[in-house]
Parts: C-alpha cells; sequence; structure tokens
C-alpha cells in the first residue's frame, strides 16, 4: 500500500519535471521565434538601407511598425527560471544567467527597443535618409541586450 | 620563424656585447617638442579621430552610455595570458593627461612611452596607432582637451612576473613595433581604408592571431583565431572561402547598425566597437569595406584539440 502510494508520487513528480521541461522547451523556442520574425521585417529595411533593394516608403512602413509591434509583445513567460545557457546546455540557448541576476536592466534595453522601433515606424516611411537614420538606434538596442546577455558564438 | 632567428640574434648579440647593449637597444624611444613646432590640433577633427579610434571603449568607465562614454576615467579590465591590465584614467585631469604636452601624448601614442620616460605595455594599442599620422594625433589631443577632466584614481596593472618589467617592452618593439602599413593596396579610398583598419581603428589587436611572446602574427593579417581575451574565436575578417563572405555594403551596414547579413547583431566585444564605427562618415565606413575585401584571404585556423565552438 505504501510503496504503490510511493511510486504514485513518484510519477506524479517525474510528469510535474517533464511538463516543466516542455514548458522550459517551449518558452525558448517562442523567443526565438520572436527573433526569427523580427529579423524577417528588418530584412527589407536593410537592404534598402545598404541600396540592394530600391526604396519604397510603402514596403518600408510596413516592414518597421510590424517591428515595432513586435516589441510590444508580452514576453514574460518566455524567460522562465533554468532556461539559461548553464541550465540547458551551449547548443539549446545562448542566454546568459546573468539576465535572471539583473532583471530590470533588461526591462530598461525593452524599453530602450521599443522606442527606436516605435522612432524607426514614424520615419521608415519618409524617404531613404530617415530609414537609414532610424535603423541605426534600432540595431544599437538590439545590441544593448545581446552585447551583454547573449554568449558569444 | 624569421622574427624567432631575429630574437635569437638580439640576444646572441647580448651575450657578446653585455649589458650595455641591451639597455641601449630596451630605451624609450621619444620625440622632443620641436618635432611639433608649428603644428595645432583642430579638435573638431579629433571628435572623429576619437571615434574610430575607439578610445571610450576601453577608457570610459565600464558600462558607460551615452556623454558618459566622453569621461574618460579608466577602470576597464583587460583579462589576457600575461595578467591583468586595468585601463588609465585619460581624461584632461591631474589623474589623466592634464598638463602633458603634445610631443608627451604623440610619444605615448606612437611609440608606446610614458612622459616619466617608461614603456608602456601594449595592451594600448600604439603598434597599431604607430601607423597614424601626426596631424591626426595632434588633432585627437586637442580633441581630448574639450572632455571632462574625471578624478577617477589610477588601479595598478596586476601582472606575473618576468611581465612585471617594462624594460623588457623595448626588446619587444624592437620585434613589433613599425608604422609601415601592413598590406600592399593602391587608390584613393583602399589607402583610406587600410591606414582607418591598420592604424586608429587597430581592428588588428584582436582580428590578428598572435605569437607566443604576445606579437601579431602579420602572415596572417586580420585571420582571426582563439580569443586572447577567453572564450570563444574572434573571426577571420579575410577574404578566404573560409574567412568573411559578406558584401562590402554587408560590411558598412553592421559598422553602422550592428546588423548582421540575416539581422542578427554585434556581440560581445564587437557591439562596442559598432557604437563607435557607428559614429564614423559613412564614406570611412565604405573605405574600411572595401579595404577588407582587398587583403590577402587566409584560411580560418582549426581550433587546437579539436574543441567545440
Amino acid at each position: 500500500m505504501i510503496a504503490r502510494a510511493l511510486s504514485l508520487a513518484l510519477i506524479a513528480s517525474l510528469a510535474a519535471g517533464a511538463a516543466a521541461a516542455q514548458d522550459v522547451d517551449r518558452a525558448v523556442k517562442a523567443r526565438k521565434s520572436l527573433m526569427t520574425l523580427n529579423s524577417h521585417y528588418l530584412g527589407p529595411l536593410g537592404a534598402m538601407a545598404k541600396g540592394e533593394l530600391a526604396y519604397d516608403a510603402e514596403k518600408a512602413g510596413k516592414a518597421a511598425a510590424a517591428l515595432a509591434e513586435l516589441a510590444t509583445f508580452d514576453q514574460s513567460a518566455m524567460w522562465p527560471q533554468g532556461s539559461d545557457q548553464e541550465a540547458l546546455g551551449a547548443t539549446a540557448t545562448r542566454a546568459l544567467p546573468k539576465i535572471w541576476a539583473t532583471f530590470p536592466a533588461i526591462m530598461e534595453k525593452s524599453a530602450a527597443l521599443k522606442s527606436a522601433t516605435a522612432n524607426l515606424a514614424s520615419a521608415a516611411g519618409g524617404g531613404l535618409d530617415s530609414l537609414k537614420a532610424a535603423l541605426g538606434p534600432v540595431g544599437a538596442a538590439c545590441g544593448g541586450c545581446h552585447e551583454e546577455f547573449r554568449a558569444p558564438n | 620563424m624569421e622574427r624567432l632567428l631575429r630574437l635569437a640574434l638580439i640576444l646572441a648579440a647580448f651575450g657578446a656585447a653585455g649589458i650595455g647593449a641591451l639597455l641601449l637597444l630596451s630605451a624609450p624611444d621619444r620625440v622632443g617638442p620641436e618635432a611639433f613646432a608649428g603644428l595645432e590640433g583642430d579638435a573638431a577633427r579629433g571628435e572623429a579621430v576619437f571615434n574610430i579610434g575607439g578610445c571610450a571603449s576601453c577608457h570610459a568607465a565600464p558600462g558607460a552610455e551615452g556623454e558618459a562614454r566622453r569621461v574618460l576615467a579608466g577602470g576597464l579590465e583587460l583579462v589576457t595570458p600575461f595578467g591583468t591590465f586595468v585601463a588609465p584614467n585619460i581624461s584632461p585631469g591631474p589623474q589623466g593627461i592634464g598638463g602633458w604636452s603634445l610631443a608627451a601624448f604623440d610619444d605615448a601614442m606612437r611609440r608606446g612611452v610614458s612622459p616619466e620616460g617608461e614603456h608602456y605595455y601594449p595592451a594600448f594599442p600604439w603598434t597599431s596607432y604607430a601607423r597614424m599620422t601626426r596631424e591626426d594625433v595632434a588633432d585627437l589631443f586637442a580633441f581630448l582637451a574639450t572632455l571632462p577632466a574625471s578624478e577617477a584614481p589610477n588601479a595598478p596593472h596586476r601582472l606575473a612576473f618576468p611581465f612585471t618589467m617594462r624594460r623588457g617592452i623595448g626588446l619587444w618593439k624592437l620585434l613589433y613595433l613599425s608604422p609601415a602599413p601592413v598590406v600592399e593596396v593602391a587608390g584613393a579610398a583602399l589607402e583610406r581604408g587600410r591606414y582607418l583598419v591598420e592604424g586608429p581603428g587597430h581592428c588588428g589587436e584582436c582580428h590578428t592571431p598572435r605569437d607566443e611572446f604576445g606579437g601579431p602574427i602579420l602572415a596572417r593579417w586580420l585571420a582571426g583565431g582563439p580569443n586572447p581575451e577567453g572564450k570563444g574565436r574572434i573571426p577571420n575578417l579575410t577574404p578566404d572561402a573560409t574567412g568573411l563572405s559578406w558584401s562590402e555594403a554587408d560590411i558598412a551596414e553592421y559598422l553602422s547598425s550592428g546588423f548582421t547579413p540575416d539581422y542578427d547583431v554585434a556581440g560581445g566585444a564587437m557591439a562596442d566597437v559598432v557604437k563607435n564605427t557607428a559614429l564614423v562618415t559613412a564614406e570611412d565606413r565604405a573605405a574600411i569595406a572595401a579595404y577588407l575585401k582587398a587583403i590577402p584571404p587566409h584560411p580560418t585556423e582549426a581550433p587546437a584539440g579539436g574543441g567545440g565552438s
């Protein structure tokens, strides 16, 4: 009887552990997907800035608006405790444990990205020079996190 | 190998000529104030030199952003195989370079010699700055004088013997200190790119591998290698199939916004470098990109021991 209760408890706790691991995995996938979307919308903007794609105000405006919206997405459940590189290994994620140790700093950086992308959204349709000038601060805002909180390749 | 032979010859010469020659050869080389007679630096032009030189990356307080990057209080620690170097205060106050002459500043920048007549360690990239023009040095000096002074005291380097003996750097200089350009290029844009990369931009300090004495291996110029500061590897910038495959426009954009061709961003120490190159003119970024496409290709070296990325 006792053995049966114990084994049930054990199974339950293992299941809970598995569920947590699955949640962590999904959270990592979600935040990587968000990064993929960011790079998707940056694509045409960067190509226009580099002169590889003809400047198109409407296309630029749409891509920049999408980026600005992505920056407002709620990420609170994408960064669970234990989803850093030390816990999951270097192939799973490059997120450094420091992220969780200095949380307010991350929120400041996230605010910087929101403001830089909002500025890009209003500037991108206003001509190529205006797009170019607003793109730099977006890169700087991205780098603001990646410099400090992401392990190098 | 040739360099090793030269060192062996130098050492053999010491054996014969004795300690007097050693002292003579390792003596710090300086210029007198007459070298700068009639040259007045332009602070506005000096700001551009400051940006490409990346002075703030090491000499602003660690973590400084925006305007605070112009307070050159020092304090950044460079952890190397020789020990830990601490960037000094170079603000225009008594703790920094306040009261220095332009000739003294030039001795520091292009010959790695302090006003007290001691060698600086090559953690301060005078091996690259030696390729700068005297006009750029004078302009930079004029600009630095316009920045806020900081009272922050200087912390000593923490090095292991024998690296504590600064006089030995004089011998190192015989091997590695030269104002000559590294790569042959032709045309104004490529020459400008070469000047920026090899001189004030000091790209080779990280991107060129170092030999057993910590000197740059010019035969593998900008070919990357293990990170002397710790984990990871420094990318190969040469146009080899295993090197940098980006277009000139890609390189120029990366130096402007930090975006890679697949819209990842610069990370690690390079993120900080981009903060400086973002302030450089678009023409200069294009010149750097053109130069990187014109240098001799070198294959990327496989990591020693077959270790991971």
